[in-house]
């Protein structure tokens, strides 16, 4: 069998990947913290803009992440 | 309406133009769906890895097609910006930070989920925790919690095809038979070439979809930016929804979510987050990817959807400041007509027609695959289970094959034969449901702690209480099932139905479990390892997926 430690991330991309990770979704159900409508972009109300921008920022820290992973994968190999 | 406006015998006016546009790219799916067969071939579609999971082989792109096509169906397109069109944010715009939180939770578990699954050759969910816990009936719980969640889901994939034949002018009046027969039809050929080709069909269609989908919002921002002005589209919007409702006296909707609402939004939005990945057709999309690699690629890149559900919901609120009319043909107010008006009304019927088939195909793709993925768990855990322990691979497809159509049928007859109310309730109730399996199926990923009995125990609670508090919800139309939220007992807090049902399974859970490890109850053998978990598609030569089929081996089957 192979070995199973190599599938063990090194403890700092553990907690740097789960840091990326959580931030989007403590943002999110923080609703307080963008249930307004100022300040307006474009025409559309803080609160519709702030998600809609969360969409992209999620994706580069899901992103983020997933390259952590991968070079610390590929050096522990 | 537009020079392609015919008149029928029966006083119907049909946009011809739309109709034809609908019919073109319906024949050019079909053909897809049946040549899909043919793609990507294996040597035999005899098996549930080949025609319940495409193979396993779906790399990035495909993946990324297939679960957007499947995550993001016609419903959501219609019922979302409905929602948004009549009480605004909070039933409506969630959906965003819904669709944002789904990806983060999917990272971390889902790779698990599919290592193990490629590891031990399971197919759905209940494979999973039937193998985990050693329990086949917690199993059957999760299998029928599935399948009975997802057959309205699929019911309402045809509500939302309706939606657009209603707006073409098909449908609402004359005798049932006519009226319901371009539905019929649709429904056809969809199970024929689900039949024959499995995963492959809505994995090749939903290139299309997304596609068309992708186009028509374009189009759609664009012409709202020029022709009505964000500005005056949030303005209508907030105006409407702060207006009182003459009936309720209360507001119509909401603009901003205030503080007595915080909750409700934060629960919606985590508490369908949870469920999405529980509905077996999620997992059958992750399942059928290559590599765990391919999945978290695909967390980073699968958030471009949920722009463009951002985009669509805003429709709703376009369809409130351009004063679009949502009176069905048969003369009701109908908010689901909300987003095809909008597009009847504002633009030329070759391209609503354009938008017209968006909907309806994003339909046909999740409602495949959703009707495979009910039938891969009847397959797998009801008829192997408890029927036929010998069935061969071959015997699977087979049976997996024809309940794929008994489910399609079945959900057909829900919707012809039913009020359409009673399909919304019973997928209100199908993601309350749902929920309650997600002890069982995620924990489980990582630790048997919590004993199998104390988990089914939890299972029923959950699902009890859920049934009972989303019953008693009445709203301005309805006295019961009036909507998704509840307070949550001893407070006044009004939260998501399915998260406080899943809060009190979780302390079910975990006392019972107490119970049980103190009078040390059995609790069954592991099937999987801890590597089983981390496994990579290149480990795993030595398994040959589905012979072993998965269920409990002992443990002479590792490497």
């Amino acid at each position: 069998m192979s070995q199973p430690s190599r599938h063990r991330l090194s403890p700092g991309v553990a907690v740097a990947a789960g840091i990326l990770l959580a931030i989007p979704i403590v943002a999110l159900l923080w609703v307080p913290s963008y249930a307004r409508k100022d300040p307006e972009l474009w025409g559309f109300p803080f609160f519709y803009w702030y998600q809609m921008l969360w969409v992209i920022v999620c994706g580069f820290c899901t992103g983020g992440a997933y390259l952590l992973i991968q070079r610390d994968r590929r050096g522990n190999r | 309406m537009s020079a392609g406006t015919v008149q029928l015998a029966a006083g119907t006016k049909v946009d011809g133009v739309g109709l034809g546009v609908l019919l073109f790219f319906f024949l050019a799916v079909t053909i897809g769906g049946f040549w899909a067969a043919n793609w990507r071939k294996a040597d035999s579609l005899h098996s549930l890895d080949e025609w319940g999971l495409g193979g396993r082989t779906f790399g990035t792109v495909i993946t990324w097609f297939l679960l957007g096509g499947d995550l993001y169906t016609a419903y959501t397109f219609i019922a979302v910006p409905a929602a948004m069109f009549a009480t605004g944010a909070v039933t409506g715009f969630f959906a965003v930070a819904y669709t944002i939180l789904i990806y983060p939770i999917v990272f971390v578990f889902m790779p698990r989920m599919w290592s193990v699954s490629h590891s031990k050759g399971y197919v759905t969910a209940a494979d999973f925790v039937r193998g985990r816990f050693d329990s086949r009936f917690l199993a059957l719980a999760v299998a029928i919690t599935g399948i009975v969640a997802t057959m309205p889901y699929i019911a309402l994939q045809l509500v939302g095809i309706q939606a657009v034949l209603d707006t073409i002018g098909i449908g609402g009046k004359g005798n049932a038979f006519v009226r319901d027969l371009p539905l019929l039809i649709a429904f056809a050929v969809l199970a024929a070439y689900t039949y024959s080709s499995g995963l492959r069909a809505p994995a090749v269609i939903a290139f299309v979809k997304d596609s068309l989908i992708y186009l028509v919002i374009a189009v759609a921002v664009v012409y709202v930016g020029v022709h009505i002005g964000y500005h005056h589209l949030f303005e209508a919007a907030e105006t409407k929804m702060t207006t009182k409702n003459p009936k309720t006296g209360a507001a119509t909707g909401v603009f901003v979510p205030k503080s007595n609402n915080y909750w409700a939004y934060a629960t919606l939005a985590l508490g369908s987050a949870l469920a999405l990945f529980m509905y077996p057709h999620s997992m059958t999309g992750v399942l059928s990817a290559k590599s765990r690699t391919t999945i978290r690629r695909n967390t980073a890149i699968l958030p471009a959807y949920s722009l463009l559900l951002a985009m669509l919901a805003l429709l709703g609120y376009a369809a409130i400041a351009e004063k679009t009319s949502v009176i069905g043909s048969d003369g009701k107010a109908n908010p689901q007509l909300a987003v095809p008006h909008f597009f009847r009304d504002e633009f030329p019927s070759w391209f609503a027609g354009v938008a017209y088939s968006a909907i309806a195909i994003g339909a046909l793709v999740p409602a495949a695959i959703m009707s495979i993925a009910a039938a891969n768990m009847f397959t797998r855990n009801v008829y192997r289970e408890f029927l036929a322990p010998r069935a061969t691979p071959r015997q699977e497809a087979q049976v997996a094959k024809i309940t794929s159509l008994v489910v399609k049928f079945g959900a057909l007859a829900f919707v012809l034969g039913l009020d359409k109310q009673n399909a919304i309730n019973l997928q209100l109730l199908g993601g309350v449901w749902i929920l309650q399996t997600f002890l069982a199926i995620v924990v489980g990923l990582y630790t048997r702690w919590l004993h199998r009995w104390a988990l089914l125990a939890g299972w029923a609670v959950g699902m009890l209480y859920g049934t009972v508090a989303a019953y008693h919800q009445k709203s301005a139309v309805t006295q019961h099932f009036g909507g998704s939220l509840a307070t949550f007992p001893y407070t006044h807090t009004k939260v998501y139905i399915a998260f406080s049902a899943l809060v009190l399974n979780l302390v079910v859970v975990v006392l019972l479990t107490l119970v049980l490890r103190a009078v040390k109850a059995p609790q069954g053998t592991d099937a999987t390892v801890p590597e089983d978990y981390y496994r990579e598609r290149d480990d795993t030569a030595a398994t040959l997926p589905g012979t072993d089929g998965g269920l409990p081996v002992s443990s002479g089957a590792r490497e």
